[in-house]
């Protein structure tokens, strides 16, 4: 038996396909655009944060659903990808640094970041990891919080006096953003004709783009050597030690990597936003990210990019604003209705896990056949 | 005949209860040494210690003139030892070719970036070892099942699975803790040409626990008899079949009178 969930893309062939989902991506945010004249509804920045939410949750996959790792901070990696792009692009830091570099650099420093938590934690498994990273889920919003003023003595002697390096909760704002003016000089326009600054279409291409380069590189990991040495780690951590793969090392990519996609995307959603704060960060989008990952299938690539964009998108529009729009207009006038939102994910994990406990589009491998055992391979080989 | 692995002095503790009680153990090339005993005799300690799962708590383990002894499974795996498990222990969600690649880890050399951007070196690589990892199934007699999950091959397939798997390591020294655990007759004399096989073909030691009498008195040059973690008895399968202290090991003092009268 085919599962059709578990192969959504087997419905077009080929080059077809892709054209066809090309075009999709193209036409989508100005059809959106038409959407949300006719409905009154935000429905690019809400798709444009599902997408980054999909990058994120394609770090987390890797993590979670390639390597077997629970993490339950993986939050702290978007925190630490956001706030290095804040101190590198806060004006008041006087470094102004490039968008286009600026993105890079996020990436790299969360990967250094999860190394650094990695190493002397990767040596836990199960349980005592998900607790260890739960810690680090909080520390860091919390350190953001508090180097807002701080001093560094050491010796008696003071180091740095009253520095405010994350500006605390008032957190940073405003940040950089991408600077086309080479763009203007080349083609001779006026000043300001590519100044994109919060152009909902404009972000939705750039993160857009911010995405596929995640994806590919998932892709491309999933099938590779190291992809496969994480799934062995996954399946049994012992039973690969013994055959040659370095359960320590391995882990530890996996970290690095996670994290490094986690910073790329806080790159890009610090520079969207024009602002940062310690509250973008908390606990629930750890978990929120995990719950695109469960529900949509751990360790599926495919499965996370469309059950990211459809669970956040769930959440942002569905959620946040058509369920408030129906339900506050006369039943329940007084009513919160967001307040639900935990409630529509914990019964909807509560479902899935009973029901498809692999998730909605699983991957493929896990789908298998019980082979009859055949004589004929029975008798077969050993002495052939 | 060289010394490829020599065990001086193993002792392996765990709290009070000594396991594997200073033992020297030596296994030649190209030989199939078996270790048998009761039941918590120590076998698969010592196969821990000498695959690098357990570091000896005093003694020395030597393989190919290199001291081993507090080294990671995975480096010992690198160096040329590997093993198959008791309990079948494969990447049940893995295709089979997937579980044999893995043995192969050690051996690419992509990185990264080589994952990532795959450079016409590391596709040249890729391609070769799915194509070794096909021939090695075929070898141990799982042609057509490359592609189907560990998990739902029948148990005589997933035991040569695992020998696959530990022969794309391409060890020099082999362990098969029970292999022929739960076959039946028929499966288990297919086992025993075929781990004699790999010996004359692939120019390996084997070392192998294992139960079954018939197997071990088989297919052995050299038969070590475990009790309390010290060793009992050695020597060909003649020799050990007629020693006094292993039937006393395996029958008791009484059955050893009985036998005597």
């Amino acid at each position: 038996m085919r599962d059709i969930l578990a192969q959504p893309r087997s419905m077009f062939s080929g080059r077809l396909r892709w054209v066809l989902i090309a075009i999709i991506v193209v036409i989508a945010p100005f059809a959106m655009k038409e959407l949300e004249l006719l409905t009154n509804f935000g429905l690019i920045t809400q798709v444009n944060r599902a997408l980054i939410f999909v990058a994120l949750a394609q770090g987390l996959n890797i993590v979670v659903g390639l390597a077997g790792l629970l993490d339950l901070g993986y939050a702290a990696f978007f925190a630490i990808g956001a706030y290095t792009f804040g101190l590198l692009t806060w004006p008041s830091h006087d470094i102004e640094m490039s968008f286009f570099l600026a993105i890079w650099i996020c990436a790299l420093v969360a990967a250094v970041f999860g190394i650094i938590i990695g190493a002397p934690t990767l040596r836990l498994r199960g349980d005592y990891l998900a607790i260890v990273t739960l810690a680090f889920g909080e520390i860091i919003p919390a350190l953001v919080r508090n180097l807002g003023d701080f001093t560094l003595t050491f010796r008696g002697r003071v180091l740095i006096e009253d520095y405010n390096l994350t500006n605390g909760s008032q957190g940073l704002t405003p940040l950089g953003r991408p600077d086309f003016s080479f763009l203007e000089n080349l083609f001779g326009l006026d000043k300001g004709a590519f100044n994109v600054g919060v152009d909902p279409t404009f972000w939705y291409f750039a993160i857009v783009i911010t995405s596929m380069i995640v994806l590919f590189s998932a892709i491309r990991l999933n099938n590779s050597r190291l992809g496969r040495a994480w799934k062995a780690i996954r399946e049994d951590e012992t039973a690969a030690d013994f055959m040659g793969v370095d359960p320590i090392r391995t882990k530890l990519a996996a970290f690095a990597i996670g994290a490094s996609f986690s910073g790329l995307a806080g790159a890009v959603y610090a520079s969207m936003l024009g602002a940062i704060f310690p509250e973008l960060f908390k606990f629930q989008v750890s978990i929120f990210l995990l719950i695109i990952v469960v529900l949509s299938g751990r360790g599926s690539i495919w499965g996370v990019l469309i059950g990211g964009i459809i669970i956040a998108t769930f959440d942002g529009v569905f959620l946040a604003q058509v369920l408030p729009d129906i339900f506050n207009g006369e039943l329940l006038p007084e009513y919160d209705v967001q307040s639900l939102r935990w409630v529509f994910f914990g019964i909807g994990l509560i479902v899935i896990m009973i029901f498809r406990p692999q998730g909605l589009f699983p991957p493929k491998s896990i789908e298998t056949k019980i082979v009859p055992p055949t004589t004929e391979s029975a008798e077969g080989a050993p002495n052939s | 005949m060289s010394i490829l692995l020599e065990a001086q002095g193993v002792s392996k503790a765990f709290g009070r209860l000594v396991a594997v009680d200073t033992l020297d153990y030596t296994i030649e090339d190209n030989s199939i040494n078996s270790i048998i005993g009761p039941n918590g005799a120590g076998k698969t300690t010592f196969f821990n210690v000498v695959t690098g799962y357990y570091k000896p708590t005093t003694g020395k383990v030597v393989f190919n003139q290199r001291n081993i002894s507090g080294s990671r499974p995975n480096q010992l795996t690198r160096i040329g030892i590997a093993r198959t498990f008791q309990t079948i222990r494969l990447f049940n969600n893995l295709t089979a070719r997937e579980n044999v690649l893995i043995g192969m880890h050690h051996r690419l050399k992509s990185g990264v970036f080589g994952d990532i951007f795959r450079p016409p070196a590391v596709r040249r690589e890729e391609a070769k070892a799915y194509e070794e990892a096909g021939q090695l199934l075929d070898y141990v007699g799982l042609k057509g099942y490359e592609e189907h999950a560990a998990k739902s091959l029948p148990y005589g397939h997933q035991r040569r699975l695992e020998i696959a798997r530990a022969l794309a390591t391409q060890p020099k020294l082999l362990l098969l803790d029970e292999p022929t655990a739960g076959m039946n007759p028929n499966e288990t004399q297919d086992m025993i040409l075929f781990i004699r096989k790999l010996r004359d073909e692939r120019n390996l030691s084997i070392l192998l626990i294992e139960h079954d009498m018939k197997v071990v008195m088989t297919i052995s040059d050299k038969v070590t008899v475990l009790d309390y973690g010290k060793k009992i008895s050695e020597g060909q399968p003649a020799e050990v079949q007629k020693d006094e202290r292993v039937i006393e090991a395996y029958l008791g003092r009484r059955a050893l009178e009985m036998l005597k009268k």
